[in-house]
């Protein structure tokens, strides 16, 4: 099991002619994971590592069978490569690209909203579940295949986190990054969903960040219908009122998406909050 | 990106929302002619992008074009919330009826704009959330549909408009969505929003803020940018788009992604230390903006001590060592001492460049934040 991605999982990457989308489809092929096509548009018939490009995704869907995407398209052509992946069928869209303009964003959303499809980021690292498949640009070796399912809204963060973990001998069933953006696809609460209901997982790990209010939301969820364990940490305590925080979600407006507040509403919840990235795992073990 | 509330009411007019007639000053005398030429009572408000004008006395009410040069010659010049005024608008006073509240923001729990109205303006919106919530209404717009003019009317009435109100009201509101969406906004507000003893309704203070990642398709709003409100780091760090935000510590830190950035920050201050500055060199950062990025830490006095975090993956160590070199070496000033972790792509060709330079590397993040502290603390 697991969740989102595995040995099943028949990716397609949009961009794929590109300079990241080739670089990172490499890495993807290296790890293991399933890539059956690739799409740019304009450049159907090349190859790139063995991969067929089509120049559209309900072509690469007909031709290969692929169920998820992956995009690395430019950030001002991104939200249109999102909907042209709900509109081919495919089930899980994992976007990559940061810097998407938030309304291009809200009505990407939108359109999902009446599909059905799932949409990881935009502005996050993908979804890995270590051995299996990775659906991103985070470094696989670090990981390693184990009970823990982490989901966070960063991504060098997450593999500081994850670095912990493996050091301690303590793996990971998947790892989902969600993005750093203000209109992001999935919430932690979805993610939290997957995972409770995901028998390989046995312990949560939540990595949040200023902004918004998406971890007050999980707190109130993990309350409520989460049974399994949840370690959890939010960066940006020293993080001043009003400035983006490198992510264009990572705010506090208003008064409002402090990382005191997160930290308050998580503990409220029973969650065991870490003061640093690697106290996450020593929590972890804890649980174990 | 914000923009001044005199650019605002530009747009504004541009999409036929009532502002005030009025014009912006740089000088005193100017403000005189300005007001001169209105021939009425005016207001003179100082333009800066921070809230609270109004308390700090950066408005003023003038009756005739003397006073409008006096109230301009005391408030150009003078410093709010540590910026600088350097113009002032000028324009017809309105006579206040009521006072009412209407602004569009993106609801990021619904992702989707709402619109935003209360019959109680004039106050921060988010003030009055918290102490008057009952006052506010909200309405959730479908990006794909827009505002809907049944939509615009139900709000009128939530607010308990009637008569000749209803069809201003819902104008405003249709034009206020066109200005948010065109313009690719984020956030767009009319506070207050008056009804004159008379009945007319006029924007009497507006704010907009641009959706940056949008702003590659509206040029002529990108060079609306104000670079005066730009402190010199802060424009070294947009044109080498890197992410850089001033703390009022003394440990000056780079590190590659946000999420990161932020946690070592934090980390700094568990230890007991303070943190100089926010500094996300983003992923895949070049040499060429690692340097910019060190450059600008060792150009802020405060820094005492350097702590660099680096957790390689589409960045590579090596790159981000060249990068270091590079203003190391070229700098004329003494460097603050610099603790360097390096974790991840190429980490062992980074350490081997560094290992000639004067840095002391760590290899797990505790340990790095834990000595960049002690050196802090020792300078």
């Amino acid at each position: 099991m697991s969740i989102l991605v595995s040995k099943e999982t028949r990716l397609v990457v949009q961009g794929i002619t590109g300079t990241e989308g080739s670089f990172h489809t490499r890495l993807m092929l290296d790890y293991g994971t399933h890539v059956v096509a690739g799409v740019t548009p304009g450049k159907g018939g090349e190859w790139v590592h063995g991969v067929p490009v089509f120049d559209t995704v309900r072509e690469a869907v007909q031709t290969t069978g692929a169920d998820t995407s992956i995009i690395y398209v430019p950030a001002p052509f991104a939200a249109d490569a999102i909907v042209e992946a709900a509109d081919a069928g495919i089930g899980l869209i994992v976007c990559i690209t940061e810097g998407i303009p938030i309304l291009d964003m809200v009505r990407a959303c939108q359109f999902l909203e009446d599909t059905g499809a799932r949409l990881i980021g935009p502005n996050c690292p993908g979804v890995i579940t270590p051995g299996q498949a990775k659906v991103g640009i985070m470094p696989g070796h670090i990981h390693m295949p184990g009970p823990v399912g982490v989901v966070s809204r960063s991504g060098t963060l997450t593999y500081e986190v994850v670095k912990a973990l493996t050091d301690r001998g303590l793996g990971q069933s998947t790892a989902v990054g969600i993005g750093g953006d203000p209109i992001i696809g999935t919430s932690f609460v979805d993610v939290l969903r997957l995972f409770e209901d995901d028998p390989v997982t046995d312990v949560i790990v939540l990595i949040g960040e200023i902004g918004g209010t998406d971890e007050e939301r999980a707190a109130q969820f993990i309350a409520g219908e989460v049974s399994k364990p949840v370690i959890a940490f939010v960066a940006g305590r020293t993080a001043p009122p009003g400035h983006r925080m490198g992510h264009a979600g990572a705010i506090i407006e208003g008064g409002e998406g402090t990382a005191q507040e997160k930290i308050v509403a998580l503990e409220a919840a029973g969650i065991r909050v870490a003061r640093h990235p690697v106290e996450v795992a020593d929590l972890v073990a804890e649980c174990l | 990106m914000k923009l001044h509330e005199y650019q605002s009411k530009r747009i504004f007019a541009r999409y036929g929302l009532p502002v005030p007639q009025g014009n912006i000053a740089t000088t005193p005398s100017e403000a005189r002619q300005i007001a001169h030429l209105l021939g009425s009572p005016v207001a003179v408000k100082a333009q800066v992008l921070v809230g609270g004008r109004g308390k700090a006395g950066g408005i003023l009410i003038a009756r005739d074009a003397a006073e409008a040069e006096e109230a301009a010659r005391q408030i150009i010049g003078m410093s709010i919330k540590g910026l600088t005024v350097r113009k002032v608008l000028v324009e017809c006073a309105a006579e206040i009826g009521q006072e009412m509240y209407m602004g569009i923001v993106i609801d990021r729990t619904h992702r989707k704009p709402a619109m935003i109205v209360s019959a109680q303006g004039g106050v921060e919106i988010e003030e009055l959330a918290r102490t008057r919530p009952d006052a506010i209404f909200r309405l959730l717009i479908d990006p794909l549909r827009g505002l809907m003019d049944y939509q615009a009317r139900n709000l009128a009435f939530d607010l308990g408009l009637h008569g000749n109100l209803i069809r201003p009201f819902t104008t405003i509101a249709r034009g206020l969505w066109r200005v948010f969406v065109d313009n690719d906004a984020t956030l767009a507000e009319i506070n207050p929003l008056v009804i004159t003893p008379e009945g007319q309704m006029i924007a009497v203070d507006g704010k907009i803020t641009l959706d940056d990642n949008a702003l590659f398709r509206h040029l002529e709003l990108s060079e609306m940018r104000d670079v005066q409100e730009e402190t010199e780091a802060q424009r070294q760090a947009r044109q080498a788009d890197l992410s850089y935000v001033k703390l009022d510590g003394d440990i000056g830190c780079m590190v590659n992604g946000a999420g990161l950035a932020m946690a070592t920050m934090d980390l700094v201050d568990l230890y007991g230390g303070r943190p100089a500055n926010f500094l996300d060199i983003g992923g895949g950062a070049r040499a060429n903006k690692v340097a910019a990025a060190l450059r600008i830490i060792l150009s802020d006095p405060d820094v005492r001590a350097i702590l660099i975090n680096i957790f390689g993956g589409i960045t590579r160590c090596d790159e981000v060592a060249r990068g270091l070199l590079t203003a190391i070496q070229e700098t004329s000033t003494p460097v603050p001492p610099m603790v360097v972790r390096l974790v991840g792509a190429n980490e062992e060709e980074g350490r081997q460049l560094l290992a000639a330079a004067d840095v002391i590397t760590a290899t797990s993040l505790l340990e790095a934040a834990q000595k960049a502290v002690a050196l802090a603390a020792s300078q």
